[in-house]
Order: C-alpha cells, then sequence, then structure tokens
C-alpha cells in the first residue's frame, strides 16, 4: 500500500512533521520528493494520531512546505541481498555507489533484524589468531566475539584494524569468510586507506564495503551499521561464511543520534546523548556470534565477529560511549598515546584491555596449556614493572631494590619485544609465547606466582 | 476487558483511547499480532501501554484488548531448569518453534501444561480438615536434587479441604484437591498464578544467622553475606561482575538459584546454558541446573520486558522460598533495569530526577531488595526460607555516585567493591578490601565461632588491620622509599602481600582454586598469619629481614590454594616448615651473634 501526502508541518534539523496521514506505521519507510524531483528516503519515528515525525537520512536541505511530497512504503528500510553482493560497495542506506550492475536480490531484508534467542546462541570458544601479540597472547580474540578497538584521534587504529583483517586465520581450518566493512563518517583518506589494503592483499573480492563518509549525510549513518550487519547476517547464517566486520567510527554513529534525539527535545542522558544509547548500541552489537545447528550439538556453519572502531574523545574511557560499548562488547582493545609515542606500534596498553572471551578459547587442545597462566603472569608482571616505574619518578632509580629494578627493565622489554612488532609481521602462537616465556627470565624466579611449577619446569628457559 | 484503538507509537510505548473500563498494570494484547503490554498509566479513557516486544510496524487506529489480568507468571513444576524471557516465556520453546531469531507475538505458557508430574500427598491431610495459605499439600520430585513442595496458594486465607489430594501423576492443569472458602468450593492444582509486582506475602521477618557461603575467600572471610541478605556488585565494565554472579551461581550453597540476565550480553547467558549442565553440584554431584532457574533478557531484547524480568525473577524466587528453600537471586544487571525504567519514564514525559532516571527509582529499588529476607513462610507449620539478593549495578565509568549506586547502597547490606587497578593486574576477584563492607559481620560472628573456627574474627580482623596499615606504608614508600621503613613494617607489607596474593587472589578458572572450603580458608588465612607472627618475632631476635622475606616456606603456601582439599596434611606440615626454618635463623643469628 502506497500512500501520499503533501501535508508538512514542520521541518527541524532532519526531522519533518506530517499531518493529516492516515495508515502510518512506526518505523516504516518513506520517500520524500522535494520540489525538483530528488528523491530522499526517510523512517517514522512517531505516530501520534494524525502527526507523523519522520527523520530524514539525507537531511532536510532543500525541503520546503508547499511542495515536497512524502510516500509512505508500507515496509522498514531494507536491503537486497545475494551472494553478488562480495566485492561491492554501497552507500550508507545499502544502495550501489559503485559503477557494478544491478544487485538481482535473492531476498529483501529488514535492516532492524531480529534479537538472536540467548537459546538459539553458541558460545564462542575458537581462537582466532591476529598475527599480533598483544591480541593473541593477552587479549584474545575468538571466533563470534565483539571486540573493538578504544582509541583516539591520531592513533592507528585503522592501521590495526587492517592488520587484524589481513592476518586473521584461525589455526588448522579451512572455511569460506568474508569482510563486512562498514565506515561511519570517516574520511575519504580513511577509508581509501582500506579499500586499498583489500586490493592490495587480492581480499577485495570477498569484502562488502558500506560507505558513509564525513561529508555525506550524517542520519544517514544510523542505518549504516544495520544495513552491515544485515548483509553480514546473510552471509554468515545463509551462506555459512565466517564474517569478520570492521565497523569505523562508531562515535561518529552516536553522534548523529544524538543530533536526532536534541532535534526531537528529548530528555538527554549523560553529555546529551540519548538515554536509550545502551539499548540501540546492543541492538547492534549484539548482533554477532555463532549460532545452533539443526542437530543438537551442532553448530551452524557461519560466524559474525565484530571489530567496530571508536575514538574516545580526549582519550577518555568513561565517556559514554566508550563507557557503554564496554559494558556490551566482550572486552575492549585500547590503545594508548604514550605507547605510540615511544614509537611503539601497535600502540596497545594491554592492562585495561580485555578480552572476556579468552579463557575458554585458549589453552590445551585451543592454543597450548600454559596460555592463560603465563598471559597472567606477564599482565601482573607488567602491571607491577608500571608501579615500580611511577617510583622510580618520585624516588629516583638508586631507590629501587634488586627486584623492583627487575621489573622495571622487564616493562621495558615487554613493551618493545612482546607489544611491538611491524605492520606486516604476522607472528604464530607459538612464537607471541615463547617471547612471554624469554621475557620472564628477567625476573627472579620467587616472583612468578601465576604460573604452577610444572609448566615454569617445561617452559621457563634453562640458564636463566 | 476493554477494545480500544491505537492513537499513538512511540518505541515501546503506545497510547491507546477507548479503553475505559482498564485498570492498573493490567496486560494488554496489542494489534493482531497480540503483542503482549501492560498498562502503565491512565488518562481518561486513554490508556498508556508499555508493550514488552518490538512496535515497528504499528499504526494508529489497530485493536487494544485488556485482559483483565495483572502481569503475572505460572508457578508450579517445571520452573527449575528452564530459560525465560522477562516476562516467563521459555526461550527454548521459542527457539524450537520459530528459530534462531526472536519474533514477535509468540505466545506460549511457562510451564509445560502437557507433562506428567508423579505426585505423593501430604498423609496428614484428610478430608474435612482445616487448611491455609502455604499448606504443603503433597510432593512432586522436581529434579534429583529438589522435590517441589505444592502449597496452598497465598491467597487463601483459610478454607475446609472437601476433596483430599492422592496419589497419581498430574499435569499441572488437573486438579488434585477441592477446597471450600468463604468465597465457595475452589479447585488446587499443581500451580498457580502471581502477579509479580506484589510480593509474595510471608508471616514476619527473621534476621539472617547463616553465611551464604560462597567459597570465595574474600567473600567469605572479609565481607559475607547472610542467607536471607541482599548485596551489591557495583563496578566498571571488564571488573569481574559477571565472573562474580557466575560463581555464586555456580558454588554457593543456596538450594535454589535464580539468575537474572537483564539487559546484559546473550553470550552469557548462552555460557551459563552451556556450563551449568555440565558442573556438578559440590554435595550430591547432582547437574547445577537442577537447581537453577534463568531468566534472560539480553540487551538486544525488548526493553519493557527487561523491565518486568528483575520482578520475575523475584517472584519465582520467593515461591521456592515460600516452600523452605534458601534461595539466592542474582540480578545483572540492575543498571540495565533502572535504565529500563529511564526509558519508559522519558517517552511518558516525566519529569526527571537525578540524570533523566525518574524520581521513583530509589523506592523502586528500595521495594525490590526488601522482597529479600529470612522469613518464616506462610503456613499451618512453622517453616523458615531465606531469599538472598545479590545485584551487580554497572554505573557510568565506574563511578560510584551514580543514582542507581547510592540508590542500592542505601538498602543492602553488603558491598562488593570492583577496583579497575585490581582488575588491570588480574587480581580476580577484583574487590576492593579497603572499600567493601559487610553489615552482617555480628550477625554471623557466632555461627563463625560456634562451627568453624574461634578465631575467625579475630583473623579478619587482625587481617584488615594489617590492609589498613599496608595501605598507609604505601603513601610513605611513595614518598621517602622502602629503606626508611622499620623491618617490623616491612614485615607487614610482606605479609599483606601474600595476604593479597595468595590468599585474596582466587582463579574462577582453576579447578581447585575456584571453591575454597571455609575449613580450607580458615587454614589458608591461619599460616599467613602464623607466619607473620613467628616473623616478627625473629626480627626481634634481630634476624635480618632479607632472610625471612626469602624463607624457603612461602613458596609452599604461594602454592597452597591448588592444594586438594584430600592433602589435610600439608597446613601442619607448612606450620612446621615455618617453626623448623625459623628457628634454624634465629640460631644462627644467635651463633653469629657471638
Amino acid at each position: 500500500m502506497v500512500t501520499e501526502y503533501s501535508t508538512i508541518g514542520d521541518i527541524a534539523g532532519p526531522l519533518i512533521l506530517l499531518d493529516d496521514v492516515d495508515h502510518a506505521t512506526y518505523e516504516e519507510l518513506v520517500e520524500v520528493e522535494l520540489p525538483d524531483g530528488e528523491i530522499r528516503r526517510g523512517q517514522v519515528l512517531e505516530v501520534n494520531r494524525k502527526k507523523v515525525l519522520i527523520q530524514l537520512f539525507e537531511g532536510t536541505r532543500g525541503v520546503d512546505i508547499e511542495k515536497t511530497r512524502v510516500r509512505f512504503l508500507g515496509r522498514g528500510l531494507e536491503l537486497s541481498v545475494s551472494p553478488d553482493i562480495l566485492g561491492r560497495i554501497f552507500n550508507g542506506l545499502g544502495l550501489p555507489i559503485d559503477d557494478g550492475p544491478k544487485i538481482i536480490p535473492e531476498k529483501k531484508l529488514d535492516i532492524n533484524g531480529n534479537p538472536i534467542n540467548p537459546y538459539a546462541r553458541i558460545y564462542p570458544k575458537e581462537f582466532i589468531q591476529t598475527g599480533i601479540s598483544a591480541i593473541d597472547g593477552l587479549n584474545t580474540l575468538v571466533r563470534g566475539q565483539k571486540l573493538p578497538i578504544f582509541s583516539g584521534f591520531g592513533l592507528p587504529h585503522s592501521e590495526l584494524a587492517a592488520q587484524v583483517a589481513r592476518q586473521a586465520t584461525v589455526p588448522g581450518a579451512e572455511s569460506a569468510f568474508a569482510i563486512v566493512f562498514a565506515a561511519m563518517g570517516i574520511t575519504f583518506e580513511e577509508a581509501n586507506y582500506f579499500i586499498r589494503d583489500f586490493q592490495r592483499t587480492g581480499a577485495m573480492e570477498r569484502v562488502v564495503l558500506f560507505i558513509n563518509l564525513a561529508n555525506d549525510p550524517t542520519i544517514e549513518r544510523i542505518a549504516t551499521p544495520r544495513a552491515a550487519l544485515t548483509a553480514a547476517e546473510y552471509l554468515a547464517f545463509d551462506r555459512g561464511m565466517h564474517v569478520l566486520v570492521i565497523m569505523t567510527d562508531m562515535t561518529n554513529y552516536c553522534e548523529a543520534l544524538r543530533e536526532v534525539s536534541v532535534a526531537r527535545k528529548e530528555i538527554p542522558g549523560r553529555r546529551g546523548y540519548p538515554g536509550y544509547l545502551y539499548t540501540d548500541l546492543a541492538t547492534i552489537y549484539e548482533r554477532a556470534g555463532l549460532l545452533k545447528g539443526k542437530k543438537e550439538g551442532e553448530v551452524l556453519e557461519g560466524s559474525i565477529t565484530q571489530i567496530p572502531v571508536l575514538s574516545m574523545p580526549d582519550d577518555d574511557k568513561t565517556h559514554p560511549i566508550p563507557d557503554l560499548t564496554g559494558y556490551i562488547t566482550e572486552g575492549q582493545i585500547i590503545l594508548d598515546r604514550n605507547l605510540h609515542r615511544k614509537g611503539i606500534y601497535p600502540p596497545i596498553n594491554v592492562l585495561p584491555s580485555l578480552s572476556r572471551l579468552r579463557d575458554k578459547g585458549i589453552g590445551e587442545g585451543r592454543t597450548r596449556d600454559d596460555h592463560a597462566q603465563i598471559a597472567n603472569q606477564l599482565f601482573s608482571s607488567y602491571a607491577r614493572s608500571r608501579e615500580v616505574e611511577e617510583l622510580a619518578v618520585v624516588l629516583g632509580e638508586a631507590a629501587l631494590t634488586p627486584a623492583d629494578k627487575a621489573f622495571m627493565s622487564f616493562g621495558e622489554s615487554f613493551e618493545r619485544g612482546f607489544v611491538r612488532q611491524g605492520i606486516d609481521e604476522n607472528r604464530g602462537i607459538e612464537q607471541t609465547l615463547s617471547i612471554g616465556w624469554d621475557l620472564l627470565t628477567m625476573i627472579p624466579r620467587t616472583e612468578i606466582k601465576r604460573i604452577k611449577d610444572e609448566f615454569i619446569d617445561k617452559y621457563l628457559p634453562k640458564g636463566a | 476487558m476493554s477494545v480500544g484503538k491505537i492513537v499513538k507509537v512511540s518505541g515501546p510505548l503506545i497510547v491507546a483511547e477507548g479503553m475505559s473500563g482498564a485498570k492498573m498494570f493490567e496486560v494488554a494484547r496489542v494489534s493482531e499480532k497480540k503483542l503482549i503490554g501492560e498498562i502503565i498509566e491512565l488518562h481518561g479513557d486513554n490508556a498508556f501501554i508499555q508493550v514488552y516486544e518490538d512496535t515497528a510496524g504499528l499504526g494508529p487506529g489497530e485493536e487494544v484488548t485488556s485482559t483483565g489480568q495483572s502481569l503475572s507468571i505460572e508457578l508450579g513444576p517445571g520452573l527449575l531448569q528452564s530459560i525465560y524471557d522477562g516476562i516467563q516465556r521459555p526461550l527454548d520453546i521459542i527457539y524450537s518453534s520459530v528459530g534462531h531469531y526472536i519474533t514477535r507475538g509468540i505466545d506460549v505458557p511457562g510451564l509445560d501444561h502437557a507433562k506428567k508430574w508423579d505426585f505423593t500427598p501430604n498423609k496428614a491431610l484428610k478430608e474435612g480438615v482445616e487448611v491455609k495459605a502455604g499448606d504443603i499439600l503433597g510432593e512432586v520430585p522436581e529434579t534429583e536434587l529438589i522435590v517441589h513442595r505444592i502449597m496452598v496458594p497465598p491467597d487463601v486465607v483459610s478454607a475446609r479441604l472437601i476433596k483430599a489430594p492422592e496419589k497419581g501423576s498430574y499435569t499441572i492443569e488437573e486438579t488434585i484437591a477441592v477446597i471450600e472458602t468463604d468465597k465457595g468450593k475452589r479447585e488446587l492444582k499443581l500451580s498457580h498464578r502471581w502477579p509479580v509486582r506484589m510480593p509474595r506475602p510471608v508471616v514476619r521477618k527473621l534476621l539472617p544467622e547463616k553465611p551464604l557461603v560462597t567459597g570465595q575467600r574474600v567473600i567469605d572471610m572479609f565481607f559475607p553475606i547472610g542467607q536471607g541478605g541482599t548485596a551489591c556488585v557495583p563496578g566498571p565494565f571488564g571488573a569481574g561482575k559477571t565472573v562474580i554472579q557466575h560463581q555464586l551461581a555456580k558454588w554457593s550453597d543456596a538450594e535454589i538459584i535464580v539468575y537474572i540476565g537483564c539487559g546484559e550480553r546473550g553470550n552469557e547467558m548462552t555460557d551459563v546454558l552451556q556450563e551449568f549442565p555440565e558442573l556438578k553440584d559440590p554435595a550430591t554431584g547432582r547437574p547445577l541446573m537442577e537447581r537453577t532457574v534463568l531468566i534472560a533478557n539480553t540487551s538486544n531484547m525488548p526493553v519493557a520486558a527487561r523491565e518486568a524480568s528483575v520482578y520475575t525473577g523475584i517472584t519465582i524466587a520467593e515461591y521456592f522460598r515460600d516452600m523452605g528453600y534458601n534461595v539466592a537471586v542474582m540480578a545483572d544487571s540492575t543498571s540495565r533495569w533502572a535504565e529500563a525504567m529511564r526509558e519508559m519514564s522519558g517517552r511518558l514525559e516525566e519529569m526527571p530526577g537525578e540524570e533523566g532516571y525518574p524520581a521513583y527509582l530509589p523506592s523502586r529499588i528500595a521495594s525490590f531488595y526488601e522482597r529479600a529476607g529470612r522469613t518464616v513462610c506462610l503456613a499451618s507449620e512453622e517453616r523458615i526460607g531465606t531469599l538472598s539478593v545479590i545485584g551487580a549495578v554497572s554505573p557510568p565509568g565506574g563511578d560510584l555516585s551514580d543514582p542507581v549506586v547510592q540508590a542500592t547502597l542505601k538498602v543492602v547490606k553488603v558491598f562488593w567493591s570492583l577496583e579497575d587497578q585490581l582488575a588491570f593486574e588480574r587480581h580476580f576477584p577484583a574487590i576492593g578490601w579497603l572499600s567493601s563492607y559487610s553489615l552482617y559481620h555480628e550477625n554471623l560472628a557466632d555461627y563463625f565461632r560456634d562451627e568453624l573456627e574461634e578465631k575467625w574474627e579475630e583473623m579478619r580482623k587482625y587481617s584488615m588491620l594489617l590492609l589498613q596499615k599496608e595501605s598507609e606504608l604505601k603513601e610513605l614508600v611513595r614518598l621517602v622509599g622502602q629503606d626508611s621503613l622499620s623491618p617490623q613494617d616491612r614485615m607487614i607489607m610482606e605479609t599483606t602481600k601474600s595476604i593479597r596474593e595468595d590468599f585474596l587472589h582466587q582463579s574462577a578458572f582453576d579447578q581447585e582454586d575456584a571453591y575454597t572450603k571455609l575449613s580450607k580458608q580458615s587454614r589458608m588465612l591461619g599460616v599467613i598469619l602464623e607466619l607473620h607472627e613467628a616473623c616478627l618475632r625473629a626480627i626481634e631476635k634481630s634476624v635480618p629481614l632479607a632472610s625471612l622475606v626469602e624463607l624457603p616456606v612461602r613458596g609452599r603456601i604461594a602454592r597452597m590454594r591448588y592444594a586438594h582439599e584430600k592433602e589435610s596434611g600439608l597446613f601442619d606440615e607448612i606450620a612446621k616448615d615455618i617453626e623448623e626454618q625459623i628457628s634454624k635463623l634465629s640460631t644462627k643469628e644467635t651463633a653469629g651473634g657471638e
């Protein structure tokens, strides 16, 4: 049922208010035809008797009260999917913007999706080797996890995300994979960095891109991650592929959401962001994981692993966006400006970083029996080295005990030898762990408390 | 019942007109999809309804029917081992009927209506006897672990039994007994319904006197919670709230666990679902799932049902408490519940209180926690049940001035403060020992003294004193360096390091370390303090500090947590080692001095 109105009453920010409408429904998709014939898309935010509030994805510039017409399409925002979406570029609403042929849809899917039944999930346990020691060794990524990168302006999060995309493998498993890349409000250069990297490594034909750049319509960003995840769900659970979704930059997404909220004059939560930001982000981040297969105990082929990238305003982890994200995602990788200044790539601060799914994804049969314990030991020793470093600043190095000094140089070597690696350096998990054990020779053996004797005897290099 | 029409849709809130006759908190069915909603405000004949399912695609003109019932759940055999959404719809049944995703308008009962249960009647009941609310009609062995006691529903004041229950197998819909009340005859079944927002009545409340043993050393020894008590775990993300809740759900000695996953991650619920059937109850060897009820309204599921989920959970818990069980509720996380309230409040355009939360937030939180307690249950014969509530709070940025944390701290008696810094060091559980507290020490002191260890309280207080002293000393060291401390103070820092690393730190993932019996806990802390005393005595005899710091027995103490409970001789051996090694040093010192 298509119905058309030209009864716009108010226009404010990205919103228009339409009067005298019959039969509009909540979250319905509309097409707005401007006086010059341009067609824009919008979505119903609220229906109140005959008044309908609509947000326009491409903004309200040029919309007028007299001549602009609004068509109600009787459905939500949908994405056309088929296997041909691989290798294609779409805009933030999911319409193709490359010069390729039209997508002949196998089906059309509502981009909002439906919540996954927690009973239908399979707990992710399969280790993904990213070849990056600070991730594999200490904050391990597993297939089906959502692990964001918390970054700041000027830090190499794009390089890191691209490196993960390039190197991620599940050791010993051959399977179809795909990358879904959603760009929200990032610059052309940043987006181009990813595209060039995909082309360089020949991955382009396995990538689906959804691009909303900094100069593209702001409100369109609200749809971008949802369109991308709809594509990912199709590829993963209809086509059995293992999909890695990179979404950058979530901060821009949240700002678009705030813009709409402010235009609606809603009561703001913290820092002007809407009170429902948590719920809204959850409907994005929770679209990751593994599903049950047809038979009891079976896993459905395919998975969605998410790496959202967000920049923390002023590097503040307690800002609402990283804060709420951290409460939903299964850990976080935090980039640190000080490490970056020291010239360490990737500048991952391992202490506040975390992978919640690590403990069940590592160990015997997955990585190695000693993995959990050496990781904990490295964490606690590095934490100690940072404490000692602070102490040394106040008291001078001369006042340190021999054990403290050992920790201090351990900390230094840990940053230079374990965390730091080349942008194309792909370390196997064995190599990562053995670097860790080599580092432990620098501290007194009595200080190694997080590791059982049997592992110390087995793995600690002798003659230390 | 009234039938009206939708006039407004705004997210989970809809407004319907023509609803005169509808009552507050009545359940309404919305549109032809029959979405479930609850009336939360009435203005003239306009009803404001919060809808427990996604409202996309709804519009003005669609029909709304009120049902005459308030939001209530089914209570009876079949609750255990279930996983429900926020309004008691079984997620496993939803999965088998509609697949991986939760679609809308699914109508499934909370309990299996077709399953037959073996029922054994209470022999004391004969026709003609007087019965009242809470009296036990008989029993159903619901799982190997739990006997489900079938009770006269709480709303029966007093009645005469005109058909006594008989042995047999029944579905929850079949009549097992008939009573005559002053309002007429009433058929009793294996199950009854109860509105979730109304606490189930009890005779009176008692004070907790036994600890809820959790096997977590920092909790049991330093910040215990009583059976029937309340606790809260606030902390920033990544500090380990959920791991603590999981540990308590696994190892605490409550007989029934109700785990409410309120607006949290889907995978965490999956983890519980997959892990609990494989974990064995330490006492009986049966799967832990047999004593567990799960409520999972994850963050991406409808926000209004999240608001209802904590009430659904605590009502189920109260029902088992009424049978005389020790029940523990884990609510993870109450912040998401508060946020759901805030979202509805915003949609209702109410005047906000602090941080946009509604002004009634503190009273809602208080009345939720007040449903906990050790109580004399309704029944002719006295029966005591306990209901403990442990709520996680997720304050923004870990900031404890958050209104939800503040409102919670006002009512709960135990505060486990999770600290970022400890989590960074991977010191788990990351419960800060200086800021946490328990107000149950006095209630529980008798139990610990009589049942476990005479010096329990003394040991606890002394260790706390040392830990407090340590934080002062650390300040000092930061200013003037370690060398300026006296040997005694240096020894305190050694001992507290051992308390922190060898006692308070506990791995949830190590088989032996994950759970520590109370008796082992007191032995562990005992030897650490013994060594401290012995070292202090040695310092008096001018034994050099360095040799005391490097005593070989410290290595054994560091590994005692991994000792199996059967190695009971271990602690005696350690005590012997301490004595021998210290006296060796002392003699050497005296000999060297001469």
